[in-house]
């Protein structure tokens, strides 16, 4: 199974590196990001302290997670919220089907929610007949070619305006075709108002959740996070069980990490914090607030202590965007919910080691992700971690699939190697036959193909060492 | 098999050894304090950047600076809380005449298709501001329901300056929010927007497209 999902990524990011007009959308919009973000940080000192501060947030989040938990559910609670938990991402659908159908609701505006991705919501409403519309624009946008998100942050980046306008003019009805940007934004205006007004049911994610008020955070710049949250009668809200934090001043900071990383903005247009539901008096907001919280193997990340910091992160994208593999193969060729450098060590935790062998190799261990991470999550080492579980068994670890990610071309290749270098006649004739031949292998063997590709073949030296130390007269000779 | 909420919690007990915690070093956050002026002066010049428009008054003279806009604007009605103590101050100044007052006095199902439909701008009050980023800090609750800041494609909303705190840290201290909210509170810094069409900046996308800021220069 691994040898056949190894090459996904592979190919995929092969086509994705043929395409310049693909190429040139990230090039393009990852420049823009890398920039804006190192605008907001003109202090090194502030910077540090910050991710200091909220990597230290973060990580006592987590040391206390249960009891958190535990007190952000019963606030919640108080706070009219009810609260469901879901093993997985169908009992999670099921949920959510079920909270629909005992309200009589047809229809669903969802804001933007990497973790409804996760549990591949749409569809599944979709197969039971429920129209679940997303309103986040790049989110709009992508759902009308039946695509996925391609950033975890910017869902849309990897279309430019004369692709958007094309769609649009086909897929909205009554559309012109025009490439101004702001005509584009309202014509989805239209649409999407009328939608907001018509819909059964919101559906939001959840930014941070705040156990000391059992409050719900949400960031946003559009204003669609809060249409589909206070305007129709019912709002489902879903997220992972990682994402409580015990105080609301605790949010600051990380908010303020959040949005710098991101986008580069000192803050976004809208930081909403729902409570509850209408309360006695109140004229508008949902009827009704309901949250889902999602394991999906979130449980079994928190097991272990390295892995466990994986979970501090707070989805701001910055890894993907200083990401030199991300940025030019994008966000699809991953193949996965997640993509780029948060996404390279997710998303094994979450599917198997195994099954998603493919993306822990997708990466040149520069280091770019750990350095701009927020949080401080060690990326690197993490990947490192996961390669060396993908091909052991015999770690005491909770790694789901491990040992599953060795093939057997690596099996024997190594096998020949320790046999060989254990046996000194043999390793004498195998190193006297590769300086004497080597440079005669030719570049499309088999093995070193990969590296030829792109780069010049390596050529072994005329003589081995030994044989120079013992012409030489060396003390070892 | 136990149910997903006592497995869940009973897998994470069990990862249990939790360690010592980090300390929080907040200084970077204690930092970032201003004298009063400067606040003022922060606040907008950052929500100046995100395209937000401002109204210079005094307590005195706001309730004619927001007639006077409604005015030029040509708007032919704005939306308020005749419950809230702002949106009351504002009732007993109108002039009849021009732009009509419209209270938001009936269960939004009673007139969501107006609402979406015909309103052309909203009037809130806030209960503070934030210098180092710029923002304003709104409670929507009975007397000003939530969506009189969302939903019409102008928000008009009334700033004292002597409630305008250095950070979003520190205003959540100074209201109080740590220990209770109402079911909805937020802080918005300008006009809805989106970078979602090739990362160039378009406003107005579901929100309101104009922000306008009536500053109270209370600070004498
Ligand atoms: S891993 Fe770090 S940089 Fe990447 S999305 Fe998460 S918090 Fe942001």
């Amino acid at each position: 199974m691994h040898a056949e999902t190894e090459v996904h990524f592979r190919d995929a990011a092969a086509k994705a590196l043929l395409d310049p007009q693909l190429r040139a959308n990230f090039r393009r919009a990852m420049d823009g990001l890398i920039t804006k973000r190192k605008a907001q940080f003109p202090d090194p000192r502030d910077l540090q302290d910050l991710r200091d501060l909220s990597t230290a947030i973060r990580s006592r989040s987590l040391l206390n997670l249960p009891e958190l938990l535990e007190q952000f559910e019963a606030n919640c609670t108080k706070n009219g919220i009810k609260v469901h938990w879901a093993e997985t991402c169908e009992q999670a659908n099921e949920l959510i089907l079920g909270i629909m159908q005992a309200k009589g609701a047809k229809t669903l505006v969802k804001g933007k929610s990497m973790v409804s991705e996760e549990m591949h919501l749409n569809a599944f409403l979709e197969s039971k007949g429920i129209e679940a519309l997303e309103s986040d624009l790049g989110e709009y946008i992508i759902q009308l070619d039946g695509e996925t998100p391609s950033h975890i942050i910017m869902p849309a980046i990897h279309k430019n305006k004369d692709q958007i306008a094309r769609q649009f003019s086909q897929k909205i009805k009554d559309a012109k075709y025009t490439e101004d940007v702001d005509e584009l934004t309202a014509m989805a205006r239209k649409v999407l108002r009328q939608k907001f007004l018509d819909a059964d049911a919101g559906l939001s994610g959840v930014n941070f959740a705040v156990a000391e008020t059992g409050t719900l955070c949400l960031v946003e710049n559009e204003g669609n996070g809060r249409m589909s949250t206070h305007v129709p009668p019912l709002h489902i809200a879903v997220m992972g069980l990682e994402k409580v934090v015990a105080r609301l001043e605790d949010v600051a900071p990380l908010y303020a990490i959040l949005t710098r990383s991101a986008t580069g903005q000192a803050v976004s247009t809208y930081f909403n914090m729902i409570t509850g539901p209408r309360g006695a008096g109140e004229k508008d907001g949902p009827q009704e607030v309901h949250l889902v919280i999602l394991d999906n193997g979130r449980s079994r990340i928190y097991a272990d202590p390295q892995l466990r910091a994986t979970l501090r992160c707070i989805r701001c994208g910055a890894c993907m965007n200083h990401c030199p593999v991300y940025t030019r193969v994008g966000g699809h060729a991953y193949e996965a919910v997640y993509p780029g450098p948060i996404g390279k060590i997710l998303t094994p935790q979450m599917e198997g080691v195994g099954v998603r062998h493919d993306l822990i190799h997708g990466s040149s261990l520069c280091g770019a992700c750990g350095e701009v991470c927020p949080v401080e999550i060690p990326i690197p080492e993490i990947l490192v971690r996961l390669r060396r579980e993908a091909t052991h068994e015999d770690l005491g670890s909770t790694v789901a699939g491990k040992g599953t990610g060795r093939t057997a071309t690596e099996d024997w290749a190594w096998r020949l190697w320790a046999g060989v270098t254990k046996r000194p006649v043999l390793y004498r004739i195998a190193t006297w036959f590769a300086t004497r031949f080597g440079k005669a292998l030719p570049a499309g063997a088999p093995l070193i193909k990969n590296w030829t590709q792109s780069r010049t073949k390596p050529v072994p030296a005329r003589r081995s060492l030994s044989e120079r130390m013992r012409a030489e007269g060396g003390p070892h000779a | 098999m136990p149910d997903p909420r006592t497995a869940i919690l009973g897998r994470l007990r069990a990862a249990g050894d939790s360690g010592p915690l980090p300390a929080l070093d907040t200084a970077v956050l204690e930092r970032r304090q201003w004298p009063a002026a400067e606040r003022v002066a922060r606040l907008r010049k950052g929500m100046e950047a995100v395209h937000t428009e401002f109204l210079d008054a005094t307590p005195a003279t706001w309730p004619a600076v927001v007639r006077a806009f409604c005015d030029r604007e040509g708007l032919k009605n704005l939306l308020f809380g005749p419950a809230c103590q702002d949106g009351a101050a504002l009732a007993a100044a109108w002039a009849p005449g021009g732009t009509r007052l419209m209270p938001y006095d009936r269960p939004v199902e009673a007139f969501k298709q107006e609402l979406f439909g015909e309103v052309d701008a909203g009037f809130t009050s806030t209960v503070g501001g934030v210098a180092e980023t710029g923002g304003l800090l709104l409670m929507p609750g009975p007397a000003e329901p939530r969506l009189m800041s969302l939903v019409p494609p102008i928000h008009i909303a009334l700033l004292r300056a002597s409630t305008i705190q250095d950070s979003f840290w520190s205003a959540v201290k100074a209201l109080g929010w740590g220990r209770a909210l109402p079911p909805n509170a937020l802080m918005i810094s300008g006009p809805s927007k989106t970078a979602d069409i090739e990362q160039t900046l378009a406003y107005g996308v579901h929100g309101p497209k104009r922000l306008i800021v009536v500053l109270v220069d209370d600070l004498a």
